[in-house]
């Protein structure tokens, strides 16, 4: 039997809305997607549903939007989980290639307080970067294996970025490139879509029910969901990256997850933290 | 506040995926057919199917009285028979609530597969225990 896949809302507002331009003003049928309008109204939404969580709050995830959760933050923070991560980071990054170039020579600023504008569109590949692959590609670029994107040593090196990022609101770019702008509405396509064998979206799980309980866990608000990158889970008793984080809820999704450097996790990862512009980096972060 | 990207919310029904429906008024109409006694082993493999993390993993979003873990994504399934004194109503819900809510985070797990007509009548028996 074929199970005609649900169109998201999403797909379907648009679908409407389209339609009614095509209807109402033919002369405007051509209206571009407005990715800073998209952005204010993503914002609105949560600010409205959590009228109480400052701005700067939102990428402690569910931390900022759950009182009791607040509270074993706190203790757990007394002895930061990620300080070996942070402690390895940093032996790591001082260390030169046996080139003699570091990873500071790849990275604008010498990679000191740049997290902020990751992922980025990269005209001459005409793709999505995020962080991670930018590591690996100053790696590989200096005679250096890429690490595995999702943990380890990367999760290191990404804390690294992070900290000295810290306060350093999302600064997300999309130049003016047709491509760009592409890899945006594809992740948030993605973002919006049903997928896997339970038929759910990210935002299923990150927009409404956000704040909600999900067995042990409540459920991170979609802004400012990436600006903990990368995080130490208890849960997974180490640390993981963003991919790592998009993987497992693919995976709960009853999703086969993609490849780590699957193009589609790019895009979506530039949605998300394009709609995230504003909110400053926390990472790295600690999750129960 | 809507989601954004929406222009309201509810839904409007008449832009519910159209084929989705069809198969929805088959399977509603297979199951008003049918008489559903709920024997004391249904209830028990309803309940077990409820609580399974690879079928109805309903503790994920749902509280359920004598389960662990309470979750609040969706309400708590209690005092079922006066919430729900329609039958047919608890089908519809299992075999396709984002149909009936286009943003509704439940999964459909009548129209995906998850849980076969079958699954989801003994799962109904158990949610009338509760
Ligand atoms: C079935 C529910 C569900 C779905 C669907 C889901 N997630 Fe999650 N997600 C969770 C849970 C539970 C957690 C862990 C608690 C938390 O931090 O939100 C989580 C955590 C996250 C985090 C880390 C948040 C933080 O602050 O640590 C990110 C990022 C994330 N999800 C992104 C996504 C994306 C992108 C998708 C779609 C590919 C997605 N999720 C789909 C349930 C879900
Ligand atoms: C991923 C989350 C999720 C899972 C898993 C889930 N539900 Fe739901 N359910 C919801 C949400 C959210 C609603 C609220 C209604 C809506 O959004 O349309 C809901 C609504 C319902 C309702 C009607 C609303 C009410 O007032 O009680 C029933 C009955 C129900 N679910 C039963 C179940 C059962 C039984 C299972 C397991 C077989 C299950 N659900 C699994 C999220 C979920």
């Amino acid at each position: 039997m074929i199970t005609p896949s649900p169109r998201d809302r999403f797909a379907l507002a648009r679908y409407v809305v389209c339609a009614l331009l095509l209807a109402t003003a033919p002369a405007k049928a051509e209206d571009k997607i407005d990715p800073e309008t998209e952005r204010k109204a993503f914002q609105a939404f949560f600010f409205a549903k959590f009228p109480k969580v400052a701005k700067e709050e939102f990428g402690n995830g569910p931390y900022a939007v759950n009182e009791s959760m607040r509270k074993q933050w706190k203790e757990m923070m007394e002895f930061p989980p990620y300080e070996f991560a942070l402690d390895e980071g940093h032996a790591e990054w001082d260390k030169p290639f046996a080139n003699g170039r570091r990873y500071a020579d790849c990275f604008d600023n010498k990679g000191q307080g740049v997290r902020q504008t990751y992922p980025r569109f990269i005209a001459a590949t005409g793709q999505v970067e995020t962080l991670e692959g930018a590591i690996n590609r100053c790696r590989v670029e200096n005679g250096e294996k890429p690490l595995d994107p999702m943990t380890g040593l990367m999760a290191s090196l990404a804390a690294v970025m992070s900290e000295s990022s810290q306060g350093k609101p999302f600064a997300i770019v999309i130049p003016d490139d047709p491509r760009a702008l592409a890899a945006y509405e594809r992740g948030e396509e993605f973002f919006y879509s049903r997928k896997g064998q339970l038929g759910v979206s990210c935002a299923s799980c990150h927009m409404s029910p956000a704040g909600e309980r999900m067995r042990g866990d409540i459920l991170a608000p979609a802004l400012g969901i990436m600006a903990a990158m990368p995080i130490y889970r208890s849960d997974w008793g180490s640390m993981g990256t963003s991919i790592r984080r998009l993987s497992t809820c693919s995976f709960m999704t009853r999703a086969q997850p993609l490849k780590a450097d699957d193009e589609d996790y790019r895009d979506l990862e530039y949605f998300l933290s394009y709609m995230s512009n504003g909110i400053p980096i926390v990472g790295p972060g600690t999750r129960p | 506040m809507t989601e954004p990207g929406i222009p309201h919310q509810p839904w409007p029904s008449g832009l519910a995926p159209q084929m989705t429906k069809s198969l929805l008024a088959f399977v509603l109409i297979a199951a008003a057919a049918l008489p559903a006694p709920a024997h004391a082993s249904d209830v028990a493999a309803g309940q077990k199917l409820a609580l399974d993390r690879s079928k109805g993993n309903c503790l994920a979003c749902h509280t359920i009285k004598g389960g662990d873990a309470p979750s609040s994504v969706g309400r708590k399934l209690a005092d079922m028979k006066r919430r729900f004194p329609n039958r047919a109503d608890l089908v519809e819900i299992l075999t396709d609530e984002p149909n009936r809510n286009v943003i509704a985070p439940m999964p459909a797990f009548g129209r995906n597969h998850v849980l076969t007509p079958d699954e989801i009548e003994k799962i109904i028996d158990f949610l009338y225990t509760l």
